[in-house]
């Protein structure tokens, strides 16, 4: 921008903007300058980040990378029942590059949720959802939700067998609401089974409506951001440190600071993305399951039936418990115990690294407990998988019910006044 | 399939010259170094090769080597006589899409024995021809049905109707199978047919009991039976035995198999050799882009302290 500026020019809103030409006519029209000062330049972030603060702006890059291949993806996909998928091998096979479209849409769908995961995590750790960031922790959670739905849906499209087997087990979880479930379902399919009318409306949703609300989500997460400033490692406010310039001591503007490491982190994703799409797309069957490759078929169901790995862990708890209403009942629970989290932890401290050792326990019992369902969701329920399961849900609740005693009533470690840093040797 | 035929002479005579060149240099190497043994039929009554000597040790390796071999033959002679098969679930194809002329024999074998009753119908002809490296003459001459475009998907003459009546379902089509089912099962499937006189079309299949497909392959495998021994109260397979033989040697029938596996392979997703070599470069230039990117936040970083 400094090759613009004519010295002395006292016009615009500050010294360095240009007078003349393009640039000028703009930012006379459009508050770039002032958007750029208030969101990279002048937004201040602690300057003690490590490697878990990498999955926000990943999680952004990697909707970026789903809205853009999606709008590929929608050119040559057709919605309905003789129609979806052909539509899918056409682009697999006759479209130039449609196959890494593809890919990159299907891949990108399951790295969403592992750096979203990732992400949640980090909040846990350093107790990010504490106040002031409730609100913060809340838009991100529904974001986390219209995630599981756009997924849901997503997943749906290729009519695949998996695709009309797992519609059938996902949307007959709302049947079990007592008095509107059986209306609700029929509703949400349009039809008396998962048919036509289901598909065509899942693509309307997955194409515009749940992608415009995750977009809306996204921006009032960020925006709550901005106004509470972002939590860091040790769980202390850097507000609370201002130096002579009424910046925080241990703050760095993003921009260039964070804007160049995320770069960086992004590079160090790709790399590792780009892995998975161009040599192992399907994961084994694990993110492409091989089901999936032959069309619906009403009258062979999948032998066994498996949801995504990211949505085993509530498929684990669902299974939990004999009886599926209940079972139904338990996984929206284990969803509101996330939601819960600001109210639940009532810790003097946010950071995990000044929290006791029984804070240190239960979170490792949560991590334990939360990798287990998901690898239990992908295991048929029989035998010791089904004692295992009931245990691992166990211990998913109990980190989140018992939270508000053992977070208040254990000591604490003292918090140092400022961050720990260490700089580049 | 001309490409395939001049692939296997191609083959051939570079085996046997390689069998040549290996005779005339061993024989050279006997002619100069050890002439004496060289001359002499049988080790033992040569008068020259004394005890002890490089000759005689020689002599010996050789002759623990032949009796190594005998052995191996009989063993194996034994082996077939008492059946195979009992490690058949874990029977993997070890193809390769990479592999040209293996994908072009697939082609054509496809083409002879599958396509009567199944279809690829996400497959064009043209753009077989395109990857498989199979030109537009040699389509025209080995591969495209009379009256076909090159522009066409692989379809099967068959009505679905009549093979609904002959077979009690309709075959299906093969696009995609390898993709549902594994290229292992495939692999499995072709090579565990065996002789069933309960079943409708007088033969059964391991992979998949109770198959309504018939034994299309077996005037190149031969027939087998299956023995089964009885566990628990439940049959259980034990092993083949081969009742009469076929057209192919069993190894010759195991790469006709592979062959086939991996031409399902590369019609399950015709993109994936263009994908594992575009994906080599992305990620060797992401690695760099990364490298910089690096550079770039140490930089940028040193001022922080």
């Amino acid at each position: 921008m400094a090759i613009a500026v004519k010295p002395g020019d006292p016009s615009g809103p500050q010294n360095s903007s240009p007078s003349k030409g393009l640039k000028a006519w703009l930012f006379k029209r459009l508050p770039v300058e002032e958007f750029i000062e208030t969101q990279a330049t002048g937004y201040y972030a602690p300057k003690n980040f490590n490697i878990w603060y990498f999955f926000g702006f990943i999680a952004i890059v990697v909707l970026v990378m789903q809205l853009l291949t999606g709008i590929f993806l929608t050119m040559f996909y057709k919605p309905g029942e003789a129609t979806a998928f052909d539509s899918v091998e056409f682009i697999m096979r006759e479209v130039d590059y449609g196959w890494l479209i593809r890919y990159m849409h299907s891949t990108g769908a399951s790295a969403f949720f592992l750096v979203v995961y990732l992400h949640m995590y980090r909040a846990m750790l350093y107790g990010s959802y504490r106040a002031p960031r409730e609100l913060l922790w809340l838009f991100g959670m529904l974001v986390y939700l219209a995630l599981m739905a756009e997924a849901f849906m997503g997943y749906v499209l290729p009519w695949g067998n998996m695709s009309y087997w797992a519609a059938n087990v996902i949307v007959n979880i709302f049947g079990t609401i007592p008095v509107i479930g059986p209306t609700l379902v029929e509703w949400i399919r349009g039809d008396y089974g998962i048919a036509d009318s289901t598909l065509n409306r899942f693509f309307a949703l997955h194409v515009v409506a749940v992608p415009l609300a995750l977009l809306l989500l996204v921006v009032l997460h960020l925006v709550a951001l901005r106004r509470s400033g972002s939590n860091n490692p040790d769980g202390i406010e850097i507000k609370a440190n201002l130096g002579p310039d009424g910046h925080p001591v241990d703050g760095i503007p993003f921009h260039p600071y964070y804007s160049v490491k995320d770069t960086f982190g992004i590079s160090v994703f790709l790399v590792i993305f780009s892995c998975v799409v161009f040599f192992a797309p399907t994961m084994g069957g694990l993110l492409l399951e091989h089901a999936n490759f032959e069309p619906t078929n009403i009258f062979s169901t999948p032998d066994p039936i498996t949801p995504s790995w990211y949505f085993t862990p509530y498929y684990a708890i669902l299974r939990a418990v004999p009886d599926q209403r209940m079972g139904a009942l338990l996984m929206a629970l284990s969803l509101l115990c996330l939601i819960a989290l600001p109210w639940l932890d009532r810790s003097p401290v946010r950071s995990i690294r000044y929290k006791g050792p029984i804070s240190k326990a239960f979170l490792a019992l949560f991590t334990v407990s939360f990798l287990a369902l998901m690898y239990l969701g992908l295991q048929e329920p029989t035998g010791i998988y089904v004692t295992l399961g009931r245990l691992a849900t166990g211990g998913y609740f109990v980190f989140f019910l018992a939270m508000p005693f053992y977070s208040k009533l254990e000591a604490v470690k003292p918090v140092p006044d400022r961050v720990r840093f260490e700089a580049h040797a | 399939m001309l490409r395939v035929m001049s692939a296997r002479q191609g083959l051939l005579v570079c085996g046997f010259s390689a069998l040549l060149l290996a005779g005339g240099l061993a024989y050279g190497a006997d002619a100069t170094d050890s002439a004496p043994a060289a001359s002499a039929p049988d080790s033992g009554s040569a008068p020259v090769a004394a005890p002890g000597s490089v000759q005689a040790v020689m002599a010996m390796a050789a002759k623990v080597q032949q009796q190594q071999a005998a052995d191996k033959k009989k063993k194996d002679e034994e082996e077939r006589l008492k059946g195979f098969g009992s490690d058949w679930e874990e029977w993997e194809p070890d193809n390769s899409v990479a592999d040209i002329a293996s994908l072009q024999r697939g082609a054509r074998d496809f083409a002879g024995y599958c396509r009567g009753c199944h279809s690829l119908k996400y497959v064009r002809y043209s753009r077989l021809a395109q990857d498989l490296q199979i030109t537009p003459d040699q389509l025209q001459k080995y591969l495209l049905p009379a009256g076909a475009k090159a522009s066409d998907y692989i379809t099967s003459p068959m009505p679905a109707a009549d093979a609904l009546n002959w077979f009690g379902k309709v075959p299906p089509d093969l696009s995609l199978m390898a993709r549902a089912r594994g290229t292992g099962y495939l692999d499995r499937f072709l090579r565990t047919f065996y002789s069933d006189p309960s079943r409708a079309t007088g033969a059964n299949n391991l992979a998949l009991a109770a198959v309504a497909m018939p034994d299309v392959l077996s005037n190149l495998e031969g027939v087998k039976v299956a023995v089964f021994r009885t566990e628990n109260n439940q049959q259980v397979f034990d092993h083949f035995v081969q009742v009469a033989p076929g057209s192919l040697s069993p190894e010759e029938y195991q790469g006709t198999v592979r062959d086939l596996v991996n031409f399902l392979d590369y019609t399950g997703e015709p993109a994936q050799v263009h994908r594992r070599s575009l994906g080599v470069k992305v990620v060797l230039f992401l690695l760099v882009f990364t490298a910089l990117t690096y550079l770039l936040k140490r930089e940028y970083w040193k001022n922080i302290h």
